[in-house]
């Protein structure tokens, strides 16, 4: 089979650092953070105080009644994103695009704002019945359904969960989905909204938030911080995107998968090193040929050693010359959303020539002795990056991108 | 009364390690690590969650993350039996 490059023609974000990629990217390449006293839930109930929301939020500003009726918070993000991503790309579906259009939307928990409220009202007030639209806005695939509604997209449609790594799985399928030519467009990447008091309860049961910021890779590293938000971006045939004289943001050029058969919360480096070589292999590249890595970079102290160790392992003498950073330190942990909002910083920072750093760096720790980019952003051409995703459960998916070429 | 307070913890928190990891109390010290027991993170997290309901205490993360022995728990808990009105303050810290 034929395989085609597959370029991005179109970005939508919205998070703790802007309600546009404009701003998003302004945040990131300031290295400005978007961690502030949680708003969204009573911290009083919480050990942990501070999170990456989106400040300020009001879905009215965005979307009339009907709309705010059937969508959860995460489907309002994921469509906002989508928006902005769809009018970027420029694309116009004619009937036969929208048959070989697909989506592939990526989310740990869904609609879950929905249910926590729902069930707050059945458990606490004895409510004696839903609203009858409960099950259709809880549900993970919501996003991808709307987004079909909302441009008549008629091709495959899809959503996949694998927690923090849902939006590098569901990029990857829909890059693979393109390559392939089982589309000529794909639609892809996560939303989340995780700040319900039910969650976040959870949350803090698992002892890995931060008292107080994500310092990712600093010594003093003491746990991750929550963030919401979604992105998308447009992926596209090259050629049909060079025949309609689209805008090339970047270009995907492989993708990488591995499971860690190892423990349902402990990362393995095995695990991690092996998605980004498989990642590398499949889009037919040295390790060389990578200039910066976007790391998962959490700032768990398991996280950020177990990766340290992955890429260096992966990259050998290389590690040294290569510029990582961790975006997290910035919008926060989005989860399944964490995938789609790193690919396009990390294809924003390759268009501009811009590396974000690792924000709230303090102090070098030998266990993550790699060039993290602490604190302030740097320029820096590279011609290729990775992005990495691992997930709770040992699921891991790394992205590899290419510096838009017209 | 410290001692006898100290031993209904030690009792506590052997017989919770025991239960959870079935094994016997008997082969449950003072000074058995959480390592030498099999204890992981994730065993961890359990054990301090079911000491915070047998005992009605909030662990906080950061003293969790000291507790690396049968005897450290036991005078983590003591402590924090001590002075319960102060079992959240230290780890809300604002940026």
């Amino acid at each position: 089979m034929p395989q085609h490059r597959v370029v991005i023609t179109g970005l939508g974000v919205i998070c703790s650092l802007g309600r546009n990629s404009a701003e998003f990217w302004t945040s990131l390449s300031q290295g400005a953070c978007g961690i502030f006293p949680l708003e969204l839930v009573d911290r009083s109930r919480l050990r942990f105080q501070n999170a990456a929301e989106v400040r300020g939020y009001r879905a009215e500003d965005f979307f009339t009644e009907d709309r705010i009726a059937i969508y959860d918070r995460f489907t309002q993000l994921g469509m906002i994103a989508s928006q902005e991503a769809v009018s970027s790309s420029g694309v116009d579906w004619t009937p036969e695009l929208s048959e070989h259009t697909g989506i592939v939307t990526g989310t740990a928990t869904g609609g879950q704002t929905t249910e926590d409220a729902a069930f707050a009202d059945l458990y606490l007030r004895n409510k004696t019945r839903f609203n009858p639209l409960s099950i259709t806005r809880v549900m993970a695939n919501a996003l991808a359904s709307h987004i079909s509604m909302e441009y008549g997209i008629k091709g495959p449609a899809f959503t996949l969960s694998t927690a923090c790594s849902s939006a590098n799985h569901a990029i990857g399928q829909a890059f693979w989905m393109v390559r392939d030519g089982l589309v000529d467009i794909a639609v892809t990447g996560g939303s989340e909204a995780p700040f319900s008091l039910g969650n976040l309860k959870a949350w803090e049961a698992m002892r890995v938030v931060s008292p107080e910021t994500c310092r990712p890779f600093s010594k003093n590293r003491n746990g991750l911080i929550l963030g919401e938000g979604a992105g998308i971006l447009i992926l596209e045939n090259r050629d049909q995107a060079l025949a309609r004289g689209a805008v090339m943001f970047g270009e995907i050029v492989g993708f990488g998968m591995s499971s860690d058969a190892h423990h349902i919360t402990q990362p393995s480096a095995e695990g991690a090193a092996r998605a980004m070589k498989v990642s590398l292999a499949d889009a037919g590249l040295q390790p060389e040929a990578i200039g910066y890595v976007n790391a998962h970079g959490t700032a768990t102290p398991a996280n950020d050693a177990m990766e340290t160790t992955a890429i260096r392992s992966v990259f050998g003498k290389h590690a040294d010359a290569l510029a990582v950073s961790s975006t997290k330190s910035m919008h926060g942990h989005a989860l399944g959303a964490a995938g789609a909002l790193e690919a396009i910083a990390t294809v924003l920072a390759l268009r501009n020539g811009i590396l974000p750093p690792t924000a709230n760096f303090t102090e070098p720790d030998p266990a993550c002795d790699l060039d993290v980019i602490p604190n302030a952003p740097r320029r820096v051409t590279c011609e290729y990056a990775l992005s990495n995703s691992f997930a709770f459960g040992g699921l891991n998916a790394v992205l590899a991108f290419r510096r838009a070429v017209a | 009364m410290e001692g006898i307070v100290s031993d209904t913890i030690a009792q506590t928190v052997i017989s919770i390690i025991a239960k959870t990891k079935r094994i016997s109390p008997e082969s449950i010290t003072l000074d058995s690590t959480l390592d030498e027991l099999k204890i992981d993170s994730l065993d961890g997290l359990n054990l301090f969650f079911e000491l915070e309901e047998a005992l009605d205490i909030t662990i906080p993360d950061e003293r969790a993350k000291t507790m690396r022995s049968v005897g450290q728990i036991v005078g983590e808990l003591e402590k924090l039996l001590s002075g319960k009105g102060a079992k959240d303050s230290d780890t809300a810290v604002q940026t």
